[in-house]
């Protein structure tokens, strides 16, 4: 047997207490949340009424599946706050991503152009800022869009407008909360891809004569097709249950998906209606999530 | 002509430069308004520490600040011991039933939305009857955290040479003294790297905290967002630049510490 093989046996027993964790608090809670989705809704504490005790048997198993409900999920169909919430999540998500790409791609490509001692230090750049808080940097944005913030008294003193713009509590504000707080993960995906991407492609399409915008469509743009992949759903994902943004710079004329059920859960106590919210919005997101873990995989599996 | 297709054009300048404004710009005016004397926000008053000295009389806000250090070093540091282990399990174990399944339950939180997060584990611990407080927090934190530091040191595994191992084993090390005396020692710097970023990522949490703690433990996190709903205080101006400060010192360690690991893998393996 070879040493690598040997070396295996015990690595895998290394995995046995991670992998016991993850299935006891991953897999095992996503469980209650379906079963309570499934749930009716009670005045007591915890507000559902519960499905299984199974102390009582395996008839009142029985008789709990019976009472196994898809209320909480025909609400969700029926009730405009809640298709209207998911639809506003889409679009946001949609939006948000198309912009982070548009501003995130020059930047990655830019940084990818630096020398290669300056590259190390314009990724140190974007990755710091992804490690401050994420609060504190949309409370930084607060200070700036108030009424009489930073960016009102900027745009008065250059007459570029002759009234103060009302800035927070606006669809306006809460892109570039997410944009702000999403464009390390934009573009740094993008930047890797970039980075790898040899550079003597663009000497050859210019020898045989393309313009530089030329030899970028048809030469860098769709070598860089994965990296953006990767970074649009890094974005993508996560934007559509954020909650944090919209809650602190958005109007509360209409909510997001991570709006509503955090309403649901903390202000009207319907834990069933919430969790089923949740389900609803994690069957939403496996599609993305499965293309990027395939995504994940190739790369890995070409980095070997 | 050629050397010109990958030259740095202006327009490269530009895009960085505006893109490095924007990323930075909010965070420094941030840090500068909380030396502002004055009680509004907007009007500058002259430097002052005054909004320091409000949060260090703030009894709540301190209480809230000490919450969330222990629950960082405590989730942090139990985040950093599963997730090497699964890193190891991950690059070493090579094939082994469950495989995929685990790799995606590991992977999957990096990106899954906090509120489901939240959501899901507040009701495992109701079901299990938990009381909530700091141990469900940390538990909480812990499950999200240790993804990071198993994508971090599984990078820095993957990239190390394997037949430093098998030289050990072949020198008469079983497979647990070869990893603890030739792998771990190269691997630390990574570890360390992934206690930080989970020491970080714990101390930014507001939704899984908020859905997981307890009333009367409330984390820094949860009450600057309560204090931020009501709009700008001076005194948040103050919090959040000692916690930039905080995450700054940790930064530069962390960078100390991949540094160290780059040079060390450098003399280890000479190429």
């Amino acid at each position: 047997m070879s040493a690598r093989r040997i070396f295996a046996q015990p690595a895998r027993y290394a995995a046995i207490a991670p992998y016991v964790w993850m299935v006891l608090f991953f897999l095992v809670p996503f469980g209650f949340v379906l079963k309570i989705s499934l749930s009716q809704t009670a005045i007591a504490q915890p507000p559902y009424v519960p499905l299984f005790d199974f102390t009582e048997g395996w008839a009142a198993i029985k008789a709990a599946f019976a009472q196994l409900t898809l209320d909480n999920f025909s609400l969700l169909v029926s009730d405009n706050l809640y298709i209207s919430s998911y639809l506003r999540s889409l679009v946001v998500a949609v939006t948000s991503t198309l912009i982070l790409l548009l501003i995130g791609y020059p930047i990655a490509y830019g940084m990818a152009r630096l020398p290669q001692r300056w590259q190390a230090i314009a990724m140190m750049l974007v990755i710091i800022p992804f490690w401050t808080s994420f609060l504190i940097r949309i409370y930084a944005w607060i200070n700036i869009l108030q009424h009489d913030g930073l960016l009102n008294k900027v745009l008065l003193a250059l007459h570029l407008v002759s009234t103060p713009v009302v800035w927070l509590s606006t669809d306006s504000a809460m892109y570039i909360g997410i944009v702000y707080s999403y464009l390390p993960f934009m573009i740094l995906p993008l930047y890797a891809t970039l980075a790898r991407m040899d550079p003597s492609l663009l000497e050859a399409a210019s020898d045989l004569g393309a313009s530089p915008l030329r030899a970028f469509w048809l030469v860098t743009f769709p070598l860089s097709l994965p990296g953006v992949g990767a970074g649009a759903l890094l974005c993508f994902i996560p934007i559509v249950g954020e909650f944090v943004i919209p809650d602190l710079l958005a109007g509360s004329s209409s909510m997001m998906i991570g709006q509503t059920l955090w309403l649901e859960f903390f202000t009207n106590k319907d834990w069933p209606v919430a969790a089923a919210a949740a389900v609803a919005l994690l069957v939403l997101l496996v599609p993305p999530l499965l293309l990027y873990d395939r995504l994940q995989r190739r790369q890995l599996g070409g980095a070997n | 002509m050629a050397r010109k297709a990958n030259a740095i054009s202006p327009f490269n300048i530009t895009a960085l430069a505006l893109g490095m404004a924007f990323l930075y710009l909010p965070i420094v005016i941030l840090v500068i308004y909380s030396f502002n004397d004055s009680r509004l926000v907007t009007v500058w008053g002259g430097w002052s520490l005054r909004w320091y000295r409000e949060f260090f009389n703030d009894r709540a806000m301190l209480d809230a600040a000490w919450m969330s250090l222990r629950v960082a070093a405590v989730s942090a540091t139990i985040a950093t011991l599963l997730g090497t282990l699964a890193a190891v399990g991950l690059v070493r174990g090579e094939r082994f039933r469950g495989r995929s399944l685990f790799s995606g339950m590991l992977y999957a939180p990096l990106v899954m939305p906090e509120v489901i997060s939240g959501l899901s584990l507040l009701l495992l611990f109701v079901a299990l009857n938990a009381e909530r407080g700091f141990w469900t927090v940390t538990i909480a934190h812990t499950t999200l955290t240790m993804c990071f530091v198993t994508v971090v040191v599984q990078s820095r595994l993957a990239s190390l040479d394997r037949s430093l191992e098998e030289a050990a084993m072949d020198l008469g090390c079983d497979p647990v003294q070869a990893f603890l005396r030739v792998t771990l020692p190269l691997i630390v710097p990574a570890i360390a790297a992934g206690w930080m970023l989970a020491f970080t990522l714990s101390l930014d949490d507001v939704v899984i905290a908020s859905f997981t703690t307890g009333p009367g433990s409330a984390t820094l996190p949860i009450r600057i967002y309560s204090e931020v709903r009501l709009g700008v205080k001076p005194e948040i101006n103050a919090i959040c630049t000692m916690v930039i400060a905080l995450i700054a010192v940790t930064i530069v360690l962390a960078s100390l510490a991949s540094k160290l690991s780059s040079s060390e893998a450098k003399s280890a393996a000479p190429l």
